[in-house]
């Protein structure tokens, strides 16, 4: 009981903290901007502690978050183990491939209008179906290694890419192109000088979108099959183990390299398309 | 509807080159089987035949071409074999039967459109809260933002068994998964919504002595409806895609990814890639269904781009 007025006690306090902090003087100063997710984050994490202390949750079902640090910190190089297998290997090879596939068929299908009227309504509709369902069959394919996660992953973010870099390089209006002409460049130098930098913020809305999706197909795709490391491997073993606490740490490691993926993305979109209004 | 040429091309473009890889991808296996029912294959053992790709196989055993398209065993089947195993179990078994697929589509369909309106309806009141409350929106819109850039999809089938040893069992588990995947995108989606209306309308509406659920009501309701129609279309194909993941690999015995699994290990492709099929018409469907509403709603609204 205590530990659950103790819960009580510590969302109040961090959500007085919030309002206090949100409706003050200095609310738009950056440090205070995050500052107020991290508290409301924190009290969270304390809440969830002392409510599986408090009510004595069996760990089978929900671990306590200070068993799941424990774990981050005693299979280091276990975690690092599946990271490099299932994301270095498996989510980032895929995507290249997927991506680069993508960016090729788009500026190929550019040239003619006939074939990306085409594109854009078969590649949306692609791009909504359930294609991680074809993760047992590109197992069966490939082996149970990394080949056949890199083959998910590559279909999986080819037509989230496909579509918005089609979309963008439709993206130029008639004057600019018009300048272009009349500086007399042709095709190559009015696709590379205006007409994919036009297309930038497109191509990165779409390789963010992907960033998501890799690691979904890597993962999802090693429950079919899998050596004896990687991420999805590692998740459903433990579980079978009863070793919640486990499942959770490569949770946490999953959720911090997709959030880093797609923050390396935003980073490099803000470089290359500086000029664009919504990054300036 | 003048793209409707264009599209054709391309799926028909999709489904030659469908077509051309069935040969190299069956070779093996038919030429196998061929030498097993006495005709003549060119390397006559498997062993010799390894060293060959499947196109130079083919181009060996040109009079074997046909037989890979009617493999009962398939590594890829033709489209026509698929197209006979969706027609066969679609239309000719009961419904009620375990190898229809309007049976396994049923049980897929119905946890993702009870999550899909309970993500829905919490997403559209989080975001409601978060343009009206200051603290929600600096403590809780950055978590939102950050979930989607999180692979949570991949734990589905842990989430159902905790719940399935919890005792809960059934269509609620995977509708809190198809849950958890319609909300985030609502939320994003109805938070810009809400917030779309310009300093002018609401000013408007001030000079009007609107109160604020007037100011609601009247305006930010009707301005969110475009964002509203992008996010449930986001959010049904994650609901559907959300649910199939979930009863991939937990043992499900029912659904969409049961029937994909179920091929896959019993040696039935065709089973697998039917299944397959279905879940994307289905996805299909949803979206179509949702365009059509968006569609008429946005026009009787007034508010269509086109």
């Amino acid at each position: 009981m205590i530990y659950a007025l103790a819960a009580l006690v510590v969302w109040a306090l961090g959500w007085w903290i919030n309002i206090r902090l949100s409706n003050g003087m200095r609310s738009d100063e950056r440090v205070v901007r995050v500052a107020i997710p991290l508290i409301f984050g924190l009290t969270i994490v304390l809440m969830w502690e002392l409510l599986v202390i408090g009510f004595e949750v069996n760990p089978v079902i929900l671990p306590a978050p200070s068993s799941i640090i424990e774990r981050l910190g005693m299979e280091g190089p276990r975690l690092w183990a599946d990271f490099k297998q299932t994301i270095l290997k498996g989510a980032l090879s895929g995507y290249v491939i997927g991506g680069m596939a993508a960016l090729c068929v788009a500026v190929l299908a550019d040239r003619s209008d006939f074939l990306t009227r085409g594109i854009l309504p078969v590649g949306g509709f692609m791009a909504a179906l359930p294609i991680v369902g074809t993760a047992p069959i590109f197992v069966k394919w490939l082996g149970s290694d990394w080949e056949s996660k890199a083959a998910v992953v590559a279909v999986m973010v080819f037509f989230p890419i496909l579509v918005n870099t089609v979309a963008g390089l439709r993206d130029t209006a008639a004057m600019q192109r018009d300048l272009m002409r009349t500086y007399g460049a042709g095709y190559w130098p009015t696709l590379l000088k205006l007409r994919l930098p036009a297309a930038m913020p497109f191509i990165f809305n779409g390789l963010k979108i992907a960033t998501t999706l890799a690691l979904i197909g890597a993962i999802v795709a090693e429950f079919f099959g899998s050596p004896t490391v990687g991420m999805g491997f590692r998740i459903s073993t433990s579980f079978g183990q009863l070793a919640l606490d486990m499942v959770w740490a490569e949770i946490v490691v999953a959720a911090i390299a997709g959030s880093a993926f797609y923050g390396a993305m935003t980073l490099i979109e803000k470089r290359v398309t500086f000029w664009h209004p919504s990054q300036r | 509807m003048r793209s409707i040429l264009p599209v054709m091309t391309v799926v028909a473009a999709i489904l030659g080159f469908w077509v051309m890889c069935v040969v190299p991808m069956n070779m093996h296996l038919v030429a196998d089987q061929a030498q097993r029912d006495g005709l003549s294959v060119a390397p006559d053992t498997p062993n010799a035949r390894q060293d060959f790709g499947g196109v130079a196989l083919a181009l060996k055993n040109p009079h074997l071409i046909p037989l890979t398209y009617d493999f009962v065993r398939p590594r890829l089947p033709s489209p026509h074999q698929v197209a006979g195993e969706m027609y066969a179990t679609i239309f000719e078994k009961k419904i009620s039967s375990k190898r229809s697929l309007v049976y396994h589509g049923w049980v897929t369909l119905a946890p993702t459109l009870l999550g899909f309106v309970i993500g829905t309806g919490l997403g559209i009141l989080l975001a409601v809260g978060i343009v009206y409350s200051r603290v929600m929106d600096r403590s809780v819109m950055p978590w939102a933002i950050v979930s989607q850039t999180i692979p949570i999809l991949a734990l589905a089938p842990m989430i159902i068994v905790v719940l399935g040893s919890m005792g809960i069992q059934g269509v609620f588990p995977k509708s809190i998964i198809a849950a958890y995947l319609s909300f985030f995108p609502v939320v994003v989606g109805m938070v810009k919504g809400l917030r779309s209306p310009d300093a002018m309308q609401l000013d408007l509406l001030r000079t009007y002595n609107a109160s604020g659920s007037q100011g609601f009501w009247a305006l930010r309701l009707p301005a969110s409806a475009p964002y509203l129609f992008a996010s449930l279309k986001i959010g049904i194909s994650a609901s559907l895609v959300g649910t199939i993941v979930a009863e991939l690999p937990t043992g499900a015995r029912a659904g969409f990814g049961a029937r994909m699994l179920v091929g896959d290990q019993y040696g039935q492709p065709l089973v697998s890639w039917a299944a397959l099929f279905a879940a994307a018409l289905t996805a299909a469907a949803l979206v179509g269904i949702f365009s059509l509403i968006e569609r008429i709603t946005l026009k009787r609204m007034g508010m269509a781009t086109t």
